[in-house]
């Protein structure tokens, strides 16, 4: 498979018209036999941000990890920034691994430093940022301090801004609210978003559905490996019908008829899928039947019930137990 | 937050600098660097102590007595003409009169050798004129002629004084003596090679295991190759080792020349003693390379101490035999056995630091550490690939699940 072919999926959004940050086509990877990622396409345009969603152990991690070059695909290409070797941009790119990790001896701004002179930046110039940074978010007074003597929460903080001191074009977060509080989560999001409106892409991996759908411009859902939908949040909201709730005054007769097949009752209301054939008809049918509608709304379909469309009823339910997160 | 980056890729060996220099920092000062260079006064200590005790132990409870039973007059001959010839042959045990026989009185020597009580090798018994010597087979074949002499000298059949000899000390040595102590040499900077290297590769192995424990080593990945963060470590301890050499080196030599010791009074290399160290310091730096890199690529596949116990004890037993291989060849120099120690690259140093011993030929030593350096950078890409292999093949563990890095293990783990 090569680069520059026509994409598996569209991505007719918000970002149709962008150059590419991220193209990747049919990678593969594979441990023992075992196929953790089992031919996933990306297109991921400039500026946006893009979630990968998806339950624990659907190849997310292994997914960001062949896109930075931490490890390569068995099979596929992929196309960084306009780079086939990740490493050649690593320079342009900030990462947040799930599993946060510093030095716990060295200083807060130290670490800081540290991890902008592993993306090239000069290590006077990263003590500088790194001093800067903390200023300007809050942890100025920290500065000095060794990791070890941070909180867990301050200790993320540090590595989030050691992510981002190089000012990269491209930054990664691999499940970046995990073990944040509600609070800092809010926090990240501003700071993600702020991110984006700067021409910065942000690509991040998240199981929890709330998070890409307030953040993401397009997703990618991803399950057992594979990714059944990528493309924008909207796209992938409209594979499912809208859904209509709907009140009567008659519990029965002959406006049961117009009700479709899959319509369920649900305390007062009656809940069901928009026929194809729109509102019009159906008001008439319930109108004509005698229902007495005393409310009927018609409700746009969530990201979640879009991931249950199209990952799977099993998937859905390991998104939803996937642990430790805020929902 | 501005969109324009300020950095610039880094070389792979810009990026290994980083490594090494977070590295060498943090290793330098650190606590456990000051008990590294502690580390080999420990040895010395103990080793000194052990000696010591064991020399006086042995020197009071082993010394061999040889015991004489003769009638009153010839014990009180033999005695004085024993002590005589003692003055002459100094090595010969201590006299001790174990009986004074009348005449006729029998006596059983093999008892008297055998009585735990006393502590004699053999006895003299018999007459001065025919002198019996009973003991086990080596002690009355060595101690026979000084009994012979000391009969003699009894009975004044041999002379009553010995004529002093003047010493005339060779400064210069004879060729076997200078060939023996070049070996002496050679051995003593292979042993030293041995531990030195195998004390830094061991913490190198830690260092790598620590990182992984600290979760960082996703963020090297990430950013820089791994042969890039394998050269940084390997690097780093390399110069902490170096610091510690000089420091141990400096007091060392302090102490041995604050002793009344000097290089004159030992033979010199075949080399010479400059190009001896330069060599020593060379051949350690890529002995270490080369294990360093072994270790390394071991420790991407271990994530516990135990882990790394398990997978470095064959690694350390094997770079034993190394050990021996090349102390073995260095005995037969120029042998097929020696070429294949120098060639074979884990035992290439030691046996390339005995020929700087023993052969003066330096562009024998110039192959060599090509060859080693080859032999580096092909481990340092293995260990690499190893990790990207072996390693970074799961996300971390959820709800009781413990993170495996073996990748036979990896069977039983889904991707996150």
């Amino acid at each position: 498979m090569k680069l520059g072919e026509a994409p598996v999926v569209s991505n007719a959004g918000a970002g149709a018209n962008r150059p590419l940050a991220i193209e990747a086509r049919g990678i593969v990877k594979r441990f023992d036999g075992f196929t953790a990622v089992d031919g996933v396409d990306l297109t991921v345009p400039e500026g946006a941000i893009y979630g990968i969603l998806g339950p624990n152990g659907a190849g997310k991690t292994t997914t960001l990890r062949m896109l930075l070059g931490i490890i390569d695909p068995d099979e596929g290409v992929r196309r960084i920034l306009g780079h086939d070797r990740p490493h050649e941009v690593a320079h342009t790119i900030g990462y947040l691994p799930e599993e946060r990790g510093l030095y716990p001896s060295m200083k807060a701004y130290e670490a800081i430093a540290f991890m902008g002179a592993l993306r090239g930046l000069p290590l006077a110039e990263g003590r500088r940022r790194g001093r800067e940074l903390l200023e300007q978010h809050g942890l100025g007074y920290a500065a000095d301090r060794q990791i070890r003597q941070l909180s867990k929460g301050m200790a993320q903080q540090v590595q989030l801004l050691g992510t981002l001191v190089h000012n990269p074009r491209l930054v990664v977060f691999d499940e970046p609210f995990s073990g944040l509080d509600a609070l800092n989560q809010g926090k990240l999001e501003r700071m993600m978003r702020g991110l984006a409106e700067s021409g910065v892409t942000v690509i991040f991996s998240t199981h929890v559905i709330a998070h890409a759908e307030r953040l993401c411009d397009e997703v990618a859902i991803i399950a057992g490996g594979k990714v059944p939908f990528a493309g924008p949040v909207d796209v992938a909201r409209d594979r499912i019908r809208p859904q209509v709730r709907l009140e009567t005054r008659a519990s029965d007769g002959p406006w049961r008829a117009a009700l479709p097949a899959d319509a369920r009752h649900e305390g007062a209301y009656w809940m069901f899928s928009l026929p194809e054939t729109g509102v019009e008809p159906l008001l008439r049918a319930l109108i004509e039947g005698e229902a007495g509608i005393l409310s009927l709304s018609i409700e746009r379909a969530g990201l979640h019930d879009a991931f249950v469309a199209i990952a799977g009823e099993a998937a859905a339910r390991a998104l939803e137990e996937s642990p430790e997160e805020v929902r | 937050m501005s969109a324009a980056p300020v950095s610039g890729r880094l070389s792979t060996l810009a990026a290994a600098l980083v490594i090494a220099r977070r590295d060498f920092t943090a290793i330098l000062f650190s606590r456990s660097f000051f008990f590294f260079l502690l580390g080999p006064l420990f040895p010395l200590i103990v080793g000194g102590l052990a000696g010591g005790i064991g020399a006086s132990v042995k020197e009071t409870t082993a010394r061999p007595e040889l015991g004489i039973a003769m009638s009153k007059a010839d014990v009180a001959a033999m005695s004085a003409a024993y002590r005589q010839l003692q003055g002459q042959l100094a090595y010969l045990p201590d006299l001790v009169v174990v009986a004074e026989l009348e005449p006729g009185q029998a006596f059983d020597a093999g008892a008297a050798v055998r009585d735990r009580k006393q502590n004699l090798a053999a006895v003299i018994t018999g007459t001065p004129a025919q002198p019996v010597l009973t003991g086990t087979r080596d002690l009355i074949e060595r101690w026979q002629g000084p009994v012979s002499l000391a009969a003699a000298q009894a009975l004044g059949n041999a002379p009553a004084s010995y004529p002093k000899v003047e010493l005339s000390n060779l400064v210069t040595k004879t060729t076997a003596d200078e060939n023996r102590s070049r070996v002496t040499t050679a051995q003593l900077g292979q042993t030293v090679l041995f531990l030195l290297t195998m004390l830094l590769a061991g913490m190198v192995l830690s260092n790598l295991v620590e990182e992984k424990g600290n979760k960082i080593i996703e963020i090297l990945a990430a950013a820089i190759p791994m042969d890039a963060v394998f050269l940084g470590k390997l690097f780093a301890m390399l110069a902490v080792s170096w610091v510690g050499i000089t420091v141990w080196g400096v007091t060392g030599t302090a102490v041995w020349l604050a002793a009344g010791n000097s290089l004159a009074d030992y033979p010199a290399p075949a080399v010479g003693w400059p190009m001896f160290f330069g060599l020593a310091v060379l051949y350690f730096s890529m002995g270490y390379l080369l294990l360093g890199s072994l270790f390394l690529a071991i420790g991407s596949m271990a994530s516990t101490v135990r882990e790394v116990q398990t997978l470095s004890m064959p690694v350390t037993m094997l770079q034993l035999l190394n050990f021996f291989f090349a102390s073995y060849a260095m005995a037969r120099p120029g042998s097929a056995i020696e070429i294949a120690a120098t060639v074979v690259p884990f035992s290439s140093p030691f046996a390339m630091l005995a020929r700087a011993a023993q052969d003066p030929r330096l562009w024998t030593h110039g192959l060599a550490l090509a060859w080693q350096v080859v032999c580096v950078a092909i481990c340092v890409k293995a260990g690499a690939t190893l990790f990207r292999k072996w390693v970074m093949k799961s996300g971390p563990a959820r709800g009781g699940r413990r993170r495996r890095w073996f990748g036979r293990r990896a069977k039983a783990e889904t991707a996150v």
